[in-house]
């Protein structure tokens, strides 16, 4: 363990940008925390401090100097190793050419990303997405690249948010394996500064370039504490006791109808949940129909054609959509790739319009968990 | 056809297992085996409904008289299966016309004779119309499965 | 004979891109179902039987499409469309020597090696059929090795048939024993009127010794599923091929899910006791 200051920080960003890479990292706009592209520490939101709650989110400044006070806003990495909308391939016909010409392809180039104030929910999260996208029969090409590419900055949370529950979910807030640095937000001798782990070469590498020390005893445990306190103080909880079994059995449970009633269907959690992957494809031509590109964009299971199939829609309820994005995101998901998809941000509790809370719903299935007695009554 | 032979003939019929001999027996009073050529009709809608067919071999074709359209074959029935239950049920008339499609092979038994002896003898009764109602709820099932018309043009596989 | 160039030009390298290939012909079979003949040239790419392609209309999209063709033969392939939404619309509209694009072979197969020494009992309904031509034929190839192949075939009605011709060959060239119905019919049709599980009516299958392969709507599977269970045939000896809404058909767009699998590379051909308890399930 070493320990950098101020100085040290901003040398690594400098460092990054000058090996390539196009710095990310949190900023404040239009009263959330962002990622975006950042020139240097003085671009992160000192002193922001975050309030949330089921459907709410503010931003205040305190006095503090805290690099790290807030948590997670509504963007998260998946923004950029599995961008929004991206172009798959374009067509050009030729006329009145016979034969095929399989030209050799441009690639567009590919940016190198240097992920600044990675939390632990989040590198979970993208672990969780390279095994839907590299792991897992095919390959996303563009996907794989970007990632191989990433240099992640984790930082560990020593503040929990509203709705963060990390804790149950096994994901932080310390982080795990995945980082090529993490660095720790303490105040020592009145200053801030910051207990830096390698996880990496390329981390190492990285260090070697800067002025550092060894962390001193009491600076590694102030900043166990710190993340213990963190541990200690979570917004939510969320009992994954048997989960799997517990939403494969209550399909037919009442929280699916009491849910359905509130929920808009609007798709704000899959937008924000960092490990959501669905996407779809878009065709356009131009007016001579000579030249045709094909994209992906982001899609989400809570549309209504989602599910649609030329002899009608398998789900056409709210109340269906719901349940399978849930039953997915914390059952299914466990089959298909062997872990959770929640990382216990919170993000999907924030940004519902209405308040919906993963953690309560689960609780009212626990709740009334005993079996429905089977509708009585024929209709013949 | 000697009343025996009949009761051979109705045995290798589905509709009568595990029928006792002794029902058999009743049952074969009222039966005789009958042909109808290709193209014959076996029932007309709105007739009288006196008889239940035994179908043994061939085909025959429900069907109904529509006048802006002709005649809609809704179903057939084949061997091991049966033909009418109006002939118990009053006011006893056919709902619908039966053709036979090939040639068919059928034990047919008397409408009037086998209702005789249903309320003559309420335990034989009670054996056909067990066997009936089953034939029926088939029938029900079948018809609204057709009704669903799963195959139109709005279904598909892989499209 | 007119044909044009297309020329695709990937931003990467990704399976999501197809490769262009030329259309051999097209034949009607019904008056909105096609069969559509491609010539894969030299990139042939085997298939197995059930399996299916993306099938690329550039500017307009792509379908999903059982390949219906013999996999002995895969320099053309053939995939039976119905003709239901824009792309199949679009590729109806195709002509011989028109390119389009192709990915694939996707998904899981009818398994044929489980049915040698045994007797084979086929369940389709509809377009259903398409996706079991190709194990037909496999099976053809290798006659002797299986016992009776019974084909129970159900269609709306008597112009709504697929492969008729086809049909009589195969009763009468490899032994099939084929029994049609429709849901309903007109003066002129002979045959049988009524639901394909009524069909079971007129052939005893050896129950125990039988495998069975179900395709078609899934109201008509379901219903077909139950009569096989009522006759005996093991759950681990029926198959069926299931269906969703697919955009990328290699497990990324997570479109296709059925509980926890991904039809396109989970299935969409599945063994009974893998899905039973999710069919049971209403919107899923």
């Amino acid at each position: 363990m070493y320990i950098i200051d101020e100085e040290g920080f901003h040398s690594i960003l400098r460092i990054l940008r000058e090996l390539g890479y196009t710095t990310i990292g949190p900023k404040v706009h239009n009263g959330a925390i962002v990622y975006d592209e950042i020139a240097g520490i003085n671009d992160l939101p000192r002193g922001w401090i975050d309030e949330q709650g089921p459907g709410s989110y503010s931003l205040n400044q305190n006095d503090g100097q805290s690099m790290f006070g807030y948590v997670v806003g509504p963007h998260s990495w998946k923004k950029f190793l599995f961008p929004p909308r991206k172009q798959l391939f374009s067509v050009t016909r030729h006329q009145p050419d016979f034969g095929f010409s399989d030209s050799p392809d441009p690639v567009a180039p590919v940016p190198k990303y240097a992920f600044v104030g990675v939390r632990a929910c989040e590198l979970q999260a993208i672990a969780i997405q390279d095994r839907v996208f590299c792991s897992n029969g095919f390959i996303d090409s563009t996907y794989s690249s970007l990632r191989s590419d990433a240099f992640i900055l984790a930082v560990n949370c020593t503040r929990a948010g509203g709705n963060c529950f990390c804790v149950s979910m096994n994901t932080g807030p310390k982080v795990g394996a995945g980082f090529d640095i993490a660095l720790t937000e303490i105040t020592a001798d009145g200053e801030f500064r910051f207990v830096l782990e390698v996880g990496s070469k390329k981390g190492e590498t990285i260090l070697g370039q800067i002025p550092h020390n060894p962390a001193r005893a009491e600076d590694v445990a102030r900043a166990e504490a710190a993340v213990r306190s963190a541990a200690e103080h979570m917004g939510k909880a969320l009992d994954t006791t048997n989960i799997k079994q517990l939403l494969y059995d209550n399909s037919e449970h009442p929280v699916w109808d009491d849910v359905a009633k509130r929920c808009l269907s609007c798709a704000n959690c899959t937008m924000v949940c960092p490990t959501c992957f669905c996407s779809t494809v878009e065709d356009t031509t131009d007016l001579t129909g000579d030249h045709a590109e094909r994209s992906r964009r982001w899609d989400s299971c809570f549309t209504v054609d989602f599910a649609k199939v030329a002899g009608g829609n398998f789900r056409s309820s709210t109340k269906s959509r719901y349940r399978q994005w849930m039953t997915h995101k914390l059952a299914s998901w466990i089959d298909q790739f062997g872990t959770s998809g929640c990382v216990g941000c919170g993000r999907c509790i924030t940004w519902c319009p209405v308040g919906i809370d993963i953690t309560e719903e689960v609780r009212a299935i626990r709740g009334k968990s005993e079996h429905l007695p089977v509708q009585s009554g024929s209709s013949e | 056809m000697q009343t025996e032979d009949l009761g051979q003939l109705l045995r290798q019929h589905p509709f009568v297992a595990d029928l006792s001999d002794q029902h058999l027996h009743v049952l074969a009073g009222c039966a005789s085996n009958v042909r109808y050529a290709e193209g014959s009709y076996l029932i007309h809608e709105g007739e009288v409904a006196d008889k239940f067919i035994l179908l043994r071999s061939g085909r025959v074709a429900l069907e109904i008289d529509m006048n802006e359209r002709g005649s809609l074959r809704i179903q057939t029935a084949g061997p091991g299966e049966v033909l009418g239950w109006s002939w118990l049920i009053s006011p006893f008339r056919w709902h619908f016309n039966g053709c036979a499609v090939t040639d068919v092979r059928a034990i047919a038994l008397d409408g009037k004779c086998l209702r005789t002896k249903c309320e003559n003898d309420h335990d034989f009764g009670y054996e056909m119309l067990k066997r009936l109602s089953h034939v029926m709820e088939r029938r029900l099932e079948a018809t609204r499965l057709q009704l669903l018309d799963v195959y139109g043009s709005n279904s598909g596989v892989h499209t | 004979m007119e044909s044009r160039t297309a020329e695709i030009q990937r931003t990467v390298v990704d399976p999501m891109v197809p490769r262009p290939v030329s259309i051999r012909k097209i034949i009607w079979e019904t008056d909105d179902t096609f069969t559509i003949f491609l010539d894969l040239d030299g990139t042939v790419a085997s298939f197995k039987p059930g399996q299916f392609n993306m099938v690329f209309v550039p500017g307009v999209g792509e379908s999903a499409i059982s390949i219906s063709s013999d996999p002995l033969k895969p320099r053309t392939i053939a995939h039976t469309i119905h003709r239901v939404g824009i792309v199949t619309t679009a590729l109806a509209q195709k002509k011989r020597g028109d390119i389009v694009g192709v990915r694939g072979p996707y998904g899981s197969s009818w398994p044929v090696e489980v049915a040698r020494s045994k007797d084979v009992c086929i369940v389709v309904g509809g377009i259903g059929l398409a996706p079991l031509r190709p194990l037909l034929f496999s099976l053809f190839h290798r006659r002797a090795e299986f016992g009776r192949i019974v084909l129970l075939y159900g269609a709306r009605s008597p112009l709504d048939l697929l492969y008729r011709v086809e049909l009589e060959e195969w009763a009468d060239r490899y032994s099939v024993e084929v029994l049609v119905t429709v849901d309903r019919g007109d003066s002129s049709w002979k045959g049988h009127i009524g639901v394909v599980t009524n069909l079971f009516t007129y052939v005893k299958l050896d129950a125990r010794d039988t495998i069975a392969y179900v395709c078609g709507p899934e109201t008509m599977m379901k219903f077909t599923l139950d009569e096989l269970d009522r006759r005996g045939v093991p759950a681990e000896q029926t198959y069926l091929s299931m269906e969703r809404n697919m955009k990328c058909a290699v497990g990324f767009c997570g479109h296709c899910q059925y509980g926890p699998y991904f039809i396109c590379k989970d299935g969409p051909v599945f063994v009974l006791p893998q899905v039973r308890h999710l069919l049971e399930k209403k919107e899923l």
